[in-house]
């Protein structure tokens, strides 16, 4: 095999010295400022004052590294990411809002847009749907970690690894034996095979699927825990009153977990408006399965790049996930206020 | 955990479902992994739920030049051979022309053209026969239809391991994972001890922040990095696109969640630990050093975890911050770069497809414990 190692022991060397690199900054820095700001053999009022201050600082020299590497890589290019979209192709002039005009009346943006749409309703609801169904399933098989195990698997699969197994699923033969599981099937109950990643919007729903295979293990892993979360006694009390395991499950155990729901439901809403590899790898948005994730790459790189045009079909996917990142700092807040 | 009696019927229902889940959800890696190791001509042919029972195939047999070595028996010219490339399996139907491969039976006689002849037996020996000599140097073709026994094999490994360059690209992908996985929890550690433990002000501000980035697109922040890259590359006339830029990236990326997950963690730790290490004068840094980190080795390694996989699977951000060269392509990447040029050579694709995802798997389901208890702290509550 030809392969070059170089690249790892760099990458090896570079490691070891960048958490060299790490810890010295973080000793170091500490070493100083007890250096500089001395508590002991000092007059009482100055050893107060050193430690005051060597307080106030130290923290920002542990937060250093963080704030830094946040602000340049999330932070300033969010602000900056609005100014591009208000310029032209390569950020030279200032156009106003004509990128945004031009994206409304765009088509392929519209196909974007509603194919999104669709996906942010049918993804979570699904993946949610079932990975409720599973986790409470299992939870009553003696192989059940088994099971949630082999369920979860998918989670690991990159998203191009698992479009390359569903493609092979979707495969589709003008005339021979099919070889994509999925047309077997089909034959085998006498309908006829179909290009199915090539069938106008229903092709929609072969990408999702491939999605909902991958999410459907997390929803159940959180729903699982928090099935297992549930008060006993409610479940008893409801028993004793004649409920049977259905009324149990939908009026007993559903109205307790509504909060887990939620937030399954919202962390793949966030995963499902960044979606792109799959679309990237299965169809590249032909046959009317563009996303805006995808639309945004190609704008980005198309024909040396209209990065006006990019930068604000990134501005929409940063805008739809907005409601849910204040929906969740004013929780966040309110629990650090509540400690 | 829940005290109704089901009935034996209810039981044997839920196992059912259960199974049916779990079926749903193995096939499509079960059918891979098969696929991969299937014989390439077999793949293109069959399904691989088949790949077990034997496979009718149609082949080509040459005679050996028939100028040199017929034989004269009885006033005809006889060329004689064995079909020796079916591999023993028997042979079931033959012909002579290319439009019906399959007109006759073993052991009947074909009529050709001039009066020749041909027959085939199941064994794969045959006869031609011609009332006049044979001319020509090159073999005769004989059609024939055989039942090849299933055949696996690991040459679509060796193939894309060497040929296609998935070995290089697998040193790649781990050149680009190992940093880009312990940087990150190093500042994060750090940081998180600060917003948990630490006073200063804006300290809430700071949590809401990391919370509200959490969930800022990916994509927001593309555009922006490119150039930036750019200019840095030109400024220090170097390329733009380096380990050490995709690592940064990744290290950026992956920030929030790995604060977020490991500040909650830290500020659950008990509180009497650290403030009677505080009463006997341990510094910050001692503190941090010797009893945060080896208690949150827990949430350190779900973080650990989680930003393998991510960094493992990324194709977005190896596409935007690296070269589309030898030294630089990673798994996702050359992932892609095959299914454009081999769109339908499923033997390559399922074998790449499963080198990829093999490192993913087996971190997943040696460290699930880990895996589940991460994902449990960080969705919000």
């Amino acid at each position: 095999m030809d392969i070059n190692f170089d690249n790892l022991v760099s990458a090896i060397f570079l490691m070891i010295s960048a958490v060299f690199a790490c810890v010295s900054y973080f000793w170091g820095s500490n070493y100083l400022l007890d250096k500089l700001l001395p508590s002991l053999n000092q007059t009482p009022t100055k050893a107060a004052k050193n430690i005051r201050l060597g307080n106030a600082i130290r923290p920002w020299l542990f937060l250093g590294p963080a704030l830094l590497l946040l602000t340049v890589y999330l932070i300033y290019p969010v602000f900056d990411s609005f100014r591009r979209s208000l310029m032209d192709a390569d950020s030279s002039e200032f156009v106003g809002w004509s990128n945004y005009q031009w994206m409304l009346g765009d088509t392929k943006f519209q196909e974007a847009a509603i194919n999104n749409l669709l996906w942010l309703i049918v993804v979570p609801a699904a993946a949610t749907f079932l990975g409720l169904i599973i986790a409470a399933l299992t939870d009553r098989v003696w192989w059940g970690n088994i099971a949630k195990s082999l369920i979860f698997m998918p989670m690991a699969i990159s998203f191009i690894g698992a479009s390359i197994i569903w493609k092979f699923i979707y495969d589709f033969r003008d005339d021979g034996d099919q070889i994509g599981l999925l047309n077997a099937i089909v034959t085998a109950l006498g309908f006829e095979p179909q290009p199915w990643i090539q069938l106008p919007f229903w092709n929609n729903f072969f990408l999702m699927a491939i999605l909902i295979w991958i999410q459907t293990g997390f929803a159940m892993v959180i729903l699982s825990a928090a099935l297992r979360g549930i008060s006993e006694e409610t479940i008893e009390a409801a028993v004793i009153d004649g409920a049977n395991e259905l009324q149990v499950f939908f009026k007993i155990m559903i109205p307790q977990i509504w909060g887990t729901i939620a937030v399954v439901w919202t962390t793949i809403t966030i995963l499902v408006l960044k979606v792109f590899d799959i679309v990237l790898a299965m169809t590249n948005g032909q046959w009317n399965t563009e996303v805006l994730a995808n639309l945004m790459y190609g704008w980005m790189f198309q024909g040396g790049g209209d990065f006006g045009r990019g930068a604000a079909i990134a501005v929409v996917i940063m805008l739809a996930v907005t409601p849910i990142m204040v929906w969740n700092i004013r929780n966040a807040s309110a629990e650090m206020k509540g400690k | 955990m829940i005290n109704v009696k089901q009935s034996m019927a209810t039981k044997v229902l839920i196992n059912i479902a259960v199974l049916f889940f779990v079926v749903v959800w193995t096939i499509p890696t079960a059918g891979l992994l098969v696929s991969s190791i299937r014989d390439k001509d077999q793949l293109a042919l069959s399904g691989w739920w088949t790949s077990l029972s034997a496979s009718e195939q149609s082949l080509i047999h040459r005679t050996e030049n028939p100028r040199d070595t017929q034989r004269e028996q009885n006033g005809l010219f006889v060329l004689r051979g064995t079909i020796t490339e079916a591999n023993g399996g028997p042979i079931s139907r033959f012909g002579w022309r290319a439009q019906q491969p399959t007109e006759y039976a073993v052991g009947e006689v074909a009529e050709m053209k001039k009066g020749k002849t041909m027959i085939v037996f199941e064994d794969g020996s045959y006869e031609l026969r011609s009332p006049e000599k044979w001319q020509g140097k090159k073999g005769k073709r004989v059609f024939y239809t055989t039942t090849v026994p299933p055949k696996f094999t690991t040459a679509n490994y060796s193939e894309v391991l060497n040929a296609q360059g998935l070995g290089q690209s697998f040193i790649n992908s781990m050149t680009v994972t190992i940093p880009a996985t312990i940087i990150p929890i190093l500042i994060a550690a750090f940081a998180a001890y600060a917003l948990a433990w630490m006073q200063f002000p804006g300290r809430i501000l700071l949590v809401a922040t990391i919370v509200g980035l959490l969930v800022v697109p990916l994509q927001m922040s593309l555009i922006p990095l490119l150039q930036i890259y750019t200019k840095v590359g030109a400024f220090f006339e170097v390329n733009a696109k380096t380990y050490m830029g995709i690592w940064l990236a990744h290290t950026g990326f992956g920030l929030p969640l790995a604060i977020y997950l490991l500040r909650n963690y830290i500020a659950g730790l008990p509180r009497e630990i650290i403030e009677s290490a505080k009463v006997d004068g341990a510094s910050d840094f001692a503190i941090f050093r010797n009893i945060i980190l080896p208690l949150s080795f827990p949430a350190l390694a779900s973080f650990a975890i989680f930003q393998f996989l991510w960094v493992w699977n990324d194709l977005l951000v190896a596409m935007v911050f690296l070269g589309n060269n030898e030294e630089q392509l990673v798994l996702t990447g050359r992932l892609r770069e095959m299914l454009g040029s081999f769109g339908s050579n499923w033997e390559l694709l399922t074998a790449s497809a499963f080198i990829t995802i093999l490192v993913p798997i087996i971190v997943f389901f040696a460290l699930q414990k880990y895996l589940v208890r991460g994902m449990l702290a960080g969705s919000v509550k």
